[in-house]
């Protein structure tokens, strides 16, 4: 099969729609106005925010003034985790959370741990699943926050947002406590049911450049009410609960992208499920001793986790590379800390499945024929590497 | 990825030299690195005081093929004086360097060639 570009990584970045380019483009170099100033150029820039805003909202089922944007989902994560845990100090001081969020969540709590905070890192089955039982066990009287991720990044697996977050508004109930629930809805947007008051949560976390937006851009969703303490001073921006001048573009293409990627959703969920079973269908026929990751169902429309057994990740990410094709892995060579994914070590696979893993996340733009050349592409690679193992128990 | 890696480097990683094993080598070796499971086993033919031929196995990330595979270049046709002085840092030299977190690859593969070496020795010492 003569070579294509196929980009299989969509979990870990996307490019810009043309959509959301066009509409962005303006406001670099034309309507540049700082949305605070008072002229009519800049009074255009502040109308484009507003409307954004509305658009976000209606999305989300939420008010525009509980919408602030962000820099991206870590800002948005750590805004959300530090904002209410510290604005609810004098409620108590512990935080739930999953041991599988993104490093966004974790790091913000293991950081918040410095300051008199203590989290409970729920572990989850073997599929990554969290049980809203489990939850509500960790459940204390210090409980201030629960922050449970609503799909997870590497492996996919879609949490029950709605039924953890319907036990937390019963158990906070006859505690007589408020229990804030936030999610980190990241890899959610253009897949899963992004409205507030069906999952029942008081704070979410997006972020642009997973949807076909741009890189910097995020949002963060807390709902009126919710104990906040803001984490950015300095301005009016966001009715002062994040400072700074407007990323106009960026706000501009945040919304334009969300609005697409809603509204295109139905139709890309059923395509890209059927590329995502093929490949999960495929793949081991082909390949064999090869392991799917996380749950088969419960998953997002568009990832793939899959490890083969005795071959190491980065290599099979080079061959591919090569091939034309972009992945990712799990493996600790392939991360700068050199550990290996604490999502796949927290499902208790041990290290040599972990390093073996191979993350494929499809796309909008992705096609019956890009997964053809997958097919084609991917078991050379991993026989090719089997073979130079010590321990490859067949050639070939 | 070459951004981290030389093109040599890449080129070694996914066209590596010399695969395979030699069952009557005159030194063996092998070694796991226990910081990210790099595996690799290196067998050795000396023939007149030079080593003749090498020959290895290797499972592990980029930087553990590259090594791998350059350290075998380096060892065939080389003097036994030569190959003992073989280290992490002529592994790193011959492949033009390799990104701070792969630097343990290239201790790995001059490691095995240690044990190789010993082997082949003790082999010869042998009753």
């Amino acid at each position: 099969m003569p070579q294509r570009f196929v980009y299989l990584d969509h979990a870990a970045t996307t490019a810009v729609r043309p959509e959301a380019l066009e509409a962005m483009l303006p406001y670099f170099s034309e309507r540049f106005g700082n949305p605070s100033s008072m002229y009519r150029l800049a009074q255009e820039a502040r109308k484009a925010v507003d409307e954004a805003r509305l658009t976000v909202a209606n999305i989300l089922g939420c008010r525009a003034n509980e919408v602030i944007f962000t820099s991206g989902g870590s800002e948005s994560d750590n805004t959300a985790i530090k904002g209410i845990a510290l604005a609810s100090r004098q409620w108590g001081n512990h935080i739930i959370t999953s041991a599988i969020e993104h490093h966004a969540v974790l790091h913000t709590c293991q950081f918040l741990e410095n300051f008199g905070f203590e989290v409970t890192y729920l572990p989850v089955d073997s599929y990554g699943l969290v049980d809203p039982k489990a939850v509500e066990a960790a459940v204390t009287e210090r409980t201030v926050l629960v922050s449970i991720m609503y799909a997870n990044n590497e492996i996919g697996t879609v949490e029950p947002i709605a039924e953890i977050a319907d036990m937390l508004k019963v158990k906070g109930k006859r505690m007589g406590r408020n229990l804030v629930f936030h999610t980190d809805a990241v890899q959610g947007a253009g897949a899963l049911d992004l409205n507030v008051d069906h999952l029942g949560v008081d704070s979410l976390s997006l972020s642009s450049h997973k949807f076909y937006g741009p890189k910097g851009a995020g949002v963060l969703y807390v709902r009126r009410g919710t104990p906040f303490m803001p984490q950015q001073q300095g301005g009016a921006q966001e009715r002062y609960r994040r400072a700074g001048t407007e990323n106009t573009p960026g706000i501009v293409g945040t919304a334009v992208a969300l609005r697409l990627a809603v509204e295109e959703q139905e139709d890309v969920r059923l395509r890209l499920t059927g590329l995502r079973d093929r490949i999960i269908q495929e793949v081991p026929k082909r390949i064999e001793r090869t392991r799917l990751n996380g749950h088969p169902t419960q998953r997002l429309p568009n990832n793939v986790n899959l490890s083969f057994e005795s071959v190491e990740g980065e290599p099979v990410l080079l061959g591919l590379d090569f091939a034309g094709i972009c992945a990712s892995s799990g493996s600790a060579c392939t991360s700068a800390s050199l550990e290996p994914s604490h999502v796949l070590t927290a499902l208790g696979l041990p290290a040599d499945i972990a390093h073996a893993s191979l993350r494929l996340t499809l796309g909008r733009e992705n096609t019956t024929e890009d997964v053809d050349y997958l097919l084609e592409t991917l078991p050379d690679i991993v026989t090719r590497l089997r073979n130079l193992s010590p321990l490859a128990r067949t050639a070939g | 990825m070459s951004m981290y890696y030389s093109e040599l480097a890449l080129d070694h990683a996914e066209n590596p030299r010399n695969v395979g094993t030699i069952p009557d080598a005159d030194g063996a070796g092998a070694e796991m690195n226990p910081v990210c499971g790099d595996l690799l086993t290196l067998f050795i033919k000396v023939q007149d005081n030079r080593v003749a031929d090498a020959k290895y196995k290797v499972q592990g990330c980029l930087g553990a093929v590259a090594a791998s595979s350059i350290l075998t270049e380096l060892l065939i046709g080389s003097s036994l004086e030569e190959a003992e002085r073989l280290d992490h840092q002529s592994v790193l030299d011959a492949l033009g360097g390799l990104p701070a977190s792969k630097l343990h690859s290239a201790a790995l593969a001059a490691g095995v060639l240690k044990k190789a070496l010993a082997d082949y020795r003790s082999k010869r010492n042998a009753p």
